[in-house]
């Protein structure tokens, strides 16, 4: 069980506001979208979620528990996971690294000073199982800085998910990625569905209505809009942005 | 480690357990072995924040020189006793290094340089005003030598070549913990915060308290290297907490190319001392030269002579591999 919600949340860099009363509640085990124009505040909810940020009023629960204002590294130990839209990767590590470096039993021993990382059998088993789900079988040893863009994406997913957490928060995970690309992780998403909480920003509509189970728009801070996909396809903000032009399928 | 590192290795280990023996006979001196020695011990200690954790500490020279005063302080006051002594200086320059990280760990780039910068210059100050302790501008004078009690003999460092064995003891002992201690899981979580600080915050890590325990363990084992050197000049002096003497362990890392290898330290300290020496014995001014060398490796290649080496043999391997395909399989 991993719920996660947001109850009225503010927030202001100086005198701008930049979240106004933000409420939304992602079930658990669904697939929940965020969309919303280039400086919405979609990302800053994200910061505000997982720690990065506290919000100067309101709350964030998990499962009903308060962990607003909490740092990142405690929201991450409770399950709730994130990836980045700008790639936040162990460049200099190979992909396998990068996995096992996340995974909690690895971390557990991270005060180890004596012992070595290359026979720890239980982290290195662990990323390679991750690393299989998110389609990067054969390319463990490869350095994260050598993997295709797209590999990058998918990696940027699998050490989101080394914690095997709760609640995943996916921020633009198709950015950058070109047609094809995009198809493989929609794939890579899909199979996550249903197995774990999943909230995703994202600009491509065709992703986000092909997968997710419900979806909340984002505009000047605030949510102005929510519901399935086929009920968003009637509201009038869609209507007049570009996914407007999407054929309803 | 591959087979060619522990060739090389081997052979470096083989020339410094002969050093004494030709030294003298390429025209240079006892007392050079020590200085580098202690010097590379210093600068791999630093690498572990430089190189490993990415955490550019520009005024190192406070916690060696904390370490060559506790020496000398234990020695004068609590008893002169090598081991006590030695362990007197790893603790204090520990202690120093966890006051001062304990107000940095949650800074990261020019930030943190700036604020070592800062207390190095506290120490400093401190060094060269608390007459009464310090010794102030001249120093702690007359530090002796003590023996190496072993229990079942002593053995006298007060001849060049006995200490230079010492702390060739002592230097391999500590190479080989900082070789443990980077490829530990806690070495693999300091590289991934050189890496990506942020993210390791995010899967769960307290980045805080590693940045502050690295600070540490950095600063102590300086301090150890700066007890060896208290006992080898047989004094203690303010000069090395100075920013301009903190600057040349820098310099040493980046020549020798820590940022790349683990032994970057170590080439980057004997080069050094060898280029003072051969500079110094043509010009007065050495260190521009020395200098300008510096900038030129900055500027052509940022990984120094260790990644030179490792470029070079990597387009050896290359070529190899293209040239003569089933001789590489073999």
């Amino acid at each position: 069980m991993a719920t996660l919600e947001a109850r009225g949340l503010h927030l202001r860099f100086g005198d701008r506001v930049v979240l106004e009363d933000i409420s939304l509640v992602f079930p658990d085990r669904r697939f929940t979208g965020i969309m919303g124009p280039n400086g919405a505040g979609k990302t800053t909810s994200f910061n505000v979620l997982t720690g990065r940020y506290r919000p100067h009023r309101g709350q964030v629960l998990l499962d009903g528990a308060d962990i607003t204002g909490l740092p990142p590294r405690a929201i991450a130990r409770k399950g709730v996971s994130r990836s980045f839209q700008i790639m936040n990767l162990f460049n200099d590590f190979s992909a396998l690294d990068n996995v096992a470096v996340a995974v909690p039993e690895t971390r557990a021993r991270g005060f180890s000073l004596l012992g070595s990382a290359r026979k720890d059998s239980v982290g290195t088993e662990k990323a390679e199982q991750v690393l299989a789900r998110v389609g990067l079988r054969g390319k463990e040893q490869v350095a994260a800085k050598n993997l295709s863009y797209g590999d990058r994406r998918a990696l940027e997913i699998g050490v989101a998910l080394a914690a095997n957490p709760g609640v995943l928060c996916l921020d633009e995970p198709t950015s950058g990625l070109g047609r094809e690309a995009t198809a493989r992780l929609a794939d890579l998403v899909r199979g996550l569905r249903g197995t774990l909480t999943i909230v995703a920003i994202e600009h491509d509509m065709e992703f986000l209505f092909g997968l997710a189970d419900s979806i909340a728009v984002i505009h000047w801070g605030q949510v102005i809009a929510r519901g399935t996909p086929a009920e968003l396809r009637e509201n009038p903000w869609v209507k007049n942005s570009n996914l407007g032009k999407l054929k309803a399928r | 480690m591959g087979a060619a590192q522990r060739i090389s290795l081997g052979l470096v280990l083989a020339a410094l357990a002969t050093l004494p023996f030709w030294i003298a006979r390429v025209g240079l001196y006892q007392y050079l072995g020590i200085e580098i020695l202690v010097w590379g011990l210093y600068a791999l200690s630093y690498n572990l924040l430089l190189g490993y954790t990415g955490l550019p500490s520009f005024g190192h020279g406070a916690y060696f020189g904390v370490g060559a005063y506790a020496f000398g302080l234990m020695q004068k006051y609590v008893g002169a006793n090598l081991w006590l002594d030695l362990a007197g200086a790893i603790l204090a320059a520990a202690l120093s290094g966890a006051l001062v990280a304990t107000f940095i760990s949650h800074r990261r780039g020019i930030y943190y340089a700036l604020m070592t910068i800062a207390f190095c210059q506290i120490f400093w100050f401190v060094a060269i005003k608390w007459h009464s302790v310090t010794g102030g501008e001249d120093g702690l004078l007359g530090l002796k030598r003590m023996p190496a009690e072993l229990g079942f003999a002593s053995i006298s460092l007060a001849d060049n070549v006995a200490l230079y064995y010492f702390v060739l003891v002592v230097c391999v002992a500590v190479t080989a913990l900082l070789w443990r201690i980077v490829h530990s899981p806690f070495g693999r979580v300091i590289q991934a915060i050189r890496q990506n600080e942020t993210r390791v915050a995010f899967v769960g890590y307290h980045v805080w308290l590693y940045k502050w325990l690295v600070f540490v363990l950095s600063a102590g084992l300086s301090g150890l290297a700066g007890a060896l050197f208290a006992l080898a000049q047989l004094g203690a002096f303010p000069d090395v907490m100075s920013l301009h003497s903190s600057g040349f362990v820098v310099m040493m890392t980046l020549i020798g190319g820590g940022l790349v290898s683990f032994w970057g330290p170590l080439i980057g300290a004997a080069i050094f001392f060898i280029a003072r020496d051969a500079l110094g014995a043509l010009t007065s001014t050495w260190s521009l030269w020395y200098g300008l060398m510096f900038m030129a490796i900055v500027v052509l290649k940022p990984e120094g002579i260790a990644g030179m080496w490792q470029a070079w043999r990597s387009r050896r391997n290359a070529r190899a591999s293209v040239s003569a395909p089933v001789k590489a399989q073999a």
